[in-house]
């Protein structure tokens, strides 16, 4: 795992010792490994047919996407682009990932900028109702999405701002932001305050300390939860399905609607394409991501173990 | 949080509220505040209050009390059912993910080769997203998909078996979707256990099975119920995956599909506030559950991570 940022050595490191002997098979008596031989086989076929599954539904999507025409079959008789070409005119695609980007990047610059110095106050500072605000920012990653994105699109479509690209940018600042604050504040703990300290010694104020000393600092931190905020605000589906209208679709809700439109919806394979599209950027991102941020990141805030 | 710069600044003052960790730093917090207020608690209150002014068409079916849409939400069973298939839905995938993950991430907690290639294949799914899951679930595991034609091929079974746009297609979605999350998370609370407790219970004589239920198991608990909340959470609010995979009008008419019916397809916005709040706390509820569960369990740090 590409884990260039982190600092403390990997955490498995405490178990390398015991390795060699397991794998030579020479193990002291009564020594066993934890879970027994049959349950290692019921492991790795229930992981392999995890991975068939996944392969399979994602081999599918693709061929499914290239044929023409394919039904009763193992494999499409031809292999064509047309698909791609069709679906890109017919959606108005160059829209749709316009519409995309622009709210993905808008979200990660505002979430960046309003997160990241609260993050500061709570990884340095003890206040009154800190715990207060601490879980102010923690409800909106804890609670499913619908619960609060009704209310707030309800609040949106009063105000007229329904269907708008401000609409979406907004109801996508709502996770991001607390994420934001969740992910940098373990980061920012691990910085060692004695630098701030001797910044502040020599006579720097807090705008010195803050673009001199912690910026750089903070950058990987801040590079990390940006792709994270990429990744979900990319995905988003549920939030951005309540107040988004046909100028401000994102690619995962067009698809959606591609999918039940009235009438049966449109050609699979239009919509196929459509999905290796999203998967495609998908990927490119958290290949870029897996670089800067191992995986258990991807899905939970991991303090850095400081005990190291 | 603007009490340090909306006193008067006079020194003695200032100099008390900076001694209780109040100072002008703390205007750092005010943007992210302001969020916060403007776009989660305003509107959740907004949309509590919204709960008690029914609609006109809620209120001639269901009395013209204010508690109208919380009437019709415990008395229409088409709308109250909707708890119970979400239940059916979302505990067995979230049970399923944590049970599967514990072992395998036992399995692949020691270094081998192919480690980080199978970490990549699992954070795979992230990828893939709802929605292609759905389509490619369609394709792969509908009648004429590849599933079916091979288990057909080898003479396993006589006819296609359904797998899609039923309760199976949705456990399937929820299931690629969700034990990747599952599985990252308990491999990080793994490795947060120091392997030489683990060690000294070996070198006391206990077998797997005692080591496992008397000291992995009591260490792990807290990372244990903080996985299952949080797939549960995500099998909870599933809504793409119960319209497109599976029966949206019978076996997986879940509780997010409602409320989204009520708000975007009867422009009923209190109800569908209703349906969402009530989500919120049928949520809470089984969360609470969960965290009781765990304080039975050891209470000591774990110097789990996260």
């Amino acid at each position: 795992m590409a884990t260039q940022t982190v600092p403390s050595p990997p955490a498995e490191s405490p178990d390398a010792p015991p390795d060699p002997r397991r794998r030579s098979g020479a193990r002291a008596p009564g020594e066993k490994s934890l879970v027994a031989a049959p349950s290692t086989w019921i492991v790795w076929a229930g992981t392999a047919a995890f991975f068939i599954f996944l392969v399979g539904i994602l081999t599918s999507v693709v061929v499914d996407s290239f044929g023409r025409p394919w039904f009763d079959s193992w494999l499409p008789e031809n292999f064509v682009t047309s698909w791609y070409t069709d679906a890109w005119q017919r959606f108005g695609m160059a829209h749709i990932m316009g519409v995309t980007l622009t709210v993905a990047l808008t979200v990660i610059v505002i979430s960046t900028l309003v997160g990241v110095p609260a993050a500061y106050q709570l990884a340095r500072r003890t206040f009154p109702f800190k715990r207060t605000i601490t879980l102010l920012f923690l409800l909106p990653v804890l609670m499913p999405p619908i619960t609060y994105g009704i209310p707030l699109a309800t609040v949106m479509y009063n105000l007229g701002i329904g269907r708008t690209l401000t609409a979406v940018i907004l109801v996508n600042l709502v996770p991001s932001i607390p994420f934001v604050i969740i992910t940098m504040t373990p980061f920012i703990e691990q910085i060692n305050p004695t630098i701030e300290n001797a910044a502040r010694m020599s006579g720097a104020n807090m705008r010195q300390i803050l673009t001199k000393i912690l910026l750089p600092l903070l950058i990987p931190g801040v590079l990390a939860a940006s792709i994270l905020v990429l990744v979900r605000t990319v995905g988003m589906f549920e939030l951005t399905f309540l107040v988004s209208g046909p100028q401000s679709d994102t690619l995962v809700v067009a698809i959606y609607r591609a999918m039940t439109a009235a009438g049966g919806g449109e050609a699979r394979q239009l919509i196929s394409s459509m999905a290796v599209v999203y998967t495609a950027t998908m990927m490119v991102i958290l290949i870029v991501a897996l670089r800067y941020i191992s995986p258990t990141q991807l899905v939970a805030r991991v303090k850095e173990s400081r005990e190291d | 949080m603007s009490r340090g710069q909306t006193t008067k600044s006079t020194a003695s003052l200032r100099h008390r509220l900076a001694e209780r960790g109040i100072d002008s730093s703390l205007l750092m917090l005010v943007p992210a505040l302001i969020f916060a207020v403007a776009l989660f608690i305003y509107p959740f209150s907004y949309g509590i209050g919204l709960t008690f002014q029914p609609s006109a068409a809620t209120q001639a079916q269901w009395g013209t009390s204010i508690f109208a849409n919380y009437i019709a939400f415990f008395n229409d069973p088409f709308i109250f059912d909707s708890i119970w298939l979400t239940m059916r839905l979302a505990l067995p995938v979230a049970l399923f993910n944590v049970v599967v993950a514990v072992p395998v991430a036992f399995k692949l907690r020691h270094k081998f080769v192919g480690k980080k290639f199978l970490t990549i294949l699992l954070v795979l799914p992230i990828t893939l997203g709802t929605v292609l899951t759905a389509q490619g679930l369609l394709i792969f595991a509908g009648r004429q998909g590849w599933l079916n034609r091979f288990l057909l091929d080898i003479g396993l079974i006589d006819a296609p078996l359904a797998l899609v746009n039923n309760y199976l297609g949705v456990v399937f979605s929820l299931i690629i979707s969700g034990f990747p999350f599952a599985f990252l998370l308990i491999s990080s609370y793994l490795s947060g256990i120091d392997p030489s407790i683990e060690a000294a219970a070996k070198t006391m004589g206990a077998d797997w099975l005692q080591r496992f239920r008397r000291v992995i198991l009591p260490l792990l608990a807290p990372g244990l119920a903080t996985t299952f909340i949080l797939t549960f959470v995500l099998a909870f609010s599933v809504f793409p995956s119960a319209r497109l995979v599976g029966d949206a009008m019978g076996s997986t008419r879940v509780m997010a599909l409602m409320a989204f019916r009520a708000f975007g397809e009867q422009n009923d916005y209190p109800m569908a506030s209703t349906i969402a709040i009530m989500m919120g706390l049928v949520e809470l509820v089984v969360i609470a559950v969960v965290l009781v569960w765990r304080s039975f369990m050891y209470k000591g740090s774990t110097g789990g991570k996260g």
